[in-house]
């Protein structure tokens, strides 16, 4: 019998990361490959793994609150968002509608950024250079509200249980406007960079393909299952921190494919956009919120989800009467829409592997955390 | 027809580079020349922390409560004190920082009830050992010394 070599062999395995740059961060991608033709996938994860949810376990709540912001940091104050309004319905709190608007602010520019960041970066990925630019200059503006509201561009803080820290700064209004006003034709000028450029549209389009169905048996949340056409927003479906009050849209899909993906995101932003205009116009007068000076939560258990820029975010805490959680767990987005990789990939090409992590738009640190 | 004519003269290429010509203006630069010139941060900023002192008597405000080491998630702080015999009163003897584990979540200074403890606008916090980044009281009052760069 002849020795086989790798000639024989039709399947290749291909690492693709850990540190490769267009996986976004930490994640390890094993290709098997019949050509350039993906057969099958495994992700490795846990890189980043830093123990977020034993942690909480091990501080009191109002200590874990800056940890959130450490898992998405990309979208820090949704994370803050999500963890507060879970302690405030353990506590059967609510925050004062001063804080509840500004929350609903400050989480629509969060949403922006998030959005800015991902589309930089994937067409980057896809080849086009220079969107990168602009939007971290977009996003530059978001991150200087931050800073001035709350001291921290990136790992926020923003919000605490029961309300807000920070009283809004002096020109607040007139600077989200400016924003507003100033982003709108920005967007325009990305679409008109991309959308009908050729080799985007080429790269994009019928790529990744996710039907609704898949989506929801995969658990897929987000812009990803609403470009799948299914109209399914936790901002309209289960209405927190007073998002009932405002008007505005769901964009949909209609393949699922990754172009339409970039379209819903691009909408999306525009929507954000459409909030923050109405909710700046009625921030109540008022008291902003007190932190409870302890904690202690009845025995009990309480699951809270809310529409984060990647999909549902959720956090199911279990209180045990102390001012520590008994259990404190985490519903990550991007965690859960990272298992349509594979069926995403399959029959693909190993370029379309880029194009479609980036889509899925997953943060490595809420992936592991 | 139209489809036609927009692919022949490349019409989507040209849009998009017609985008980043109108963004040539030289006036649009965002590039901060950062040694040169320091960026201006945020009056919130949380940066480097410091224990502030009474500015009439140079005596800290800190009543060594110990509060702020009891709200710090990351338990970094260290506050030393010693009862006053005569006035009956805690008085600080030792505050240690350790700033390596510090996230400048804030916590601490929102604990303070005298506002001793504060997150200031400095953000030039290298060193070149681990210890370094351990301050010591007398750090924290007089805050870090960067040496100014020229160029
Ligand atoms: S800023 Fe946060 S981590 Fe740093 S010392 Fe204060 S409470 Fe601790
Ligand atoms: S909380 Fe303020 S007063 Fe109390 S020990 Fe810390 S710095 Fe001193």
């Amino acid at each position: 019998m002849p020795e086989t070599t790798f000639l024989d062999s039709t399947e290749l395995v291909l690492n693709m990361g850990p540190q490769h740059p267009s996986t976004h961060g930490v994640l390890r991608v094993i290709l098997k490959l019949d050509g350039e033709k993906v057969i099958g996938t495994e992700c490795v994860i846990g890189y980043l793994h830093r123990g977020v949810e034993k942690i909480g376990e091990n501080r009191t709540y109002q200590q874990f609150a800056p940890y959130v912001d450490r898992m998405d940091y990309v979208a820090a104050v949704s994370n803050g968002l999500g963890y507060c309004l879970a302690v405030e319905k353990l506590l059967n709190i609510e925050a004062p509608p001063r804080a509840q608007v500004t929350r609903v602010i400050l989480t629509e520019l969060n949403r922006i950024a998030s959005h800015l960041l991902w589309l930089g970066t994937h067409a980057l990925d896809i080849g086009a250079i220079t969107p990168v630019f602009y939007c971290f200059r977009e996003r530059e503006e978001v991150l200087k509200i931050f800073e001035n509201y709350c001291g921290a561009r990136l790992t926020t803080h923003a919000f605490r249980v029961g309300g807000l820290q920070y009283e809004l700064y002096d020109g607040f209004e007139q600077q989200v406007k400016a924003f507003c006003d100033m982003f709108l034709p920005k967007v325009d000028e990305y679409e008109e960079l991309l959308t009908n450029n050729r080799i985007w549209v080429a790269r994009l389009k019928g790529v990744g393909i996710l039907t609704g169905d898949e989506c929801k048996e995969f658990g897929v949340t987000g812009p990803v299952l609403r470009a799948a056409g299914v109209k399914w927003d936790l901002r309209k479906a289960q209405p927190y921190s007073g998002y009932e009050q405002y008007d505005f849209d769901v964009p949909t899909g209609e393949n699922g494919d990754t172009y339409d993906r970039y379209i819903v995101r691009m909408q999306e932003m525009r929507q954000s956009v459409r909030i923050i205009r109405q909710a700046v116009d009625r921030i109540p007068a008022g008291p902003i919120g007190k932190t409870p000076k302890v904690i202690k939560p009845a025995t009990g258990e309480v699951y809270v989800s809310i529409e984060a820029p990647k999909g549902e975010l959720g956090y199911f805490v279990v209180s045990d009467n102390s001012t520590q959680p008994y259990r404190m767990r985490v519903r990550p987005p991007s965690f859960v829409n990272l298992q349509a990789l594979d069926r995403m990939v399959r029959g693909g090409l190993v370029a379309d592997v880029v194009a479609i992590i980036g889509t899925l738009d997953i943060v490595l640190g809420e992936v592991d955390r | 027809m139209g489809k036609f004519f927009r692919t022949i003269f490349l019409v989507d290429l040209f849009q998009g580079l017609w985008v980043t010509f109108r963004n040539q203006n030289p006036k649009n630069i965002y590039t901060e020349q950062y040694p040169a010139e320091r960026p201006k941060v945020a009056e919130r900023y949380r940066g480097a922390p410091r224990l502030n002192i009474n500015p009439d008597n140079g005596e800290t405000l800190c009543i060594a409560c110990n509060l702020c080491a009891l709200a710090c998630p990351e338990n970094l702080i260290v506050v030393g004190s010693e009862r006053n015999e005569q006035t009956r009163r805690k008085e600080l003897t030792t505050f240690t920082y350790d700033l390596s584990r510090c996230m400048f979540c804030g916590l601490c200074e929102d604990a303070c009830p005298v506002d001793a403890l504060e997150l200031t606008q400095d953000f030039e916090l290298a060193s070149y050992t681990r210890e370094g980044w351990i301050w010591d009281r007398q750090m924290l009052e007089e805050g870090p010394k960067p040496t100014p760069y020229k160029c």
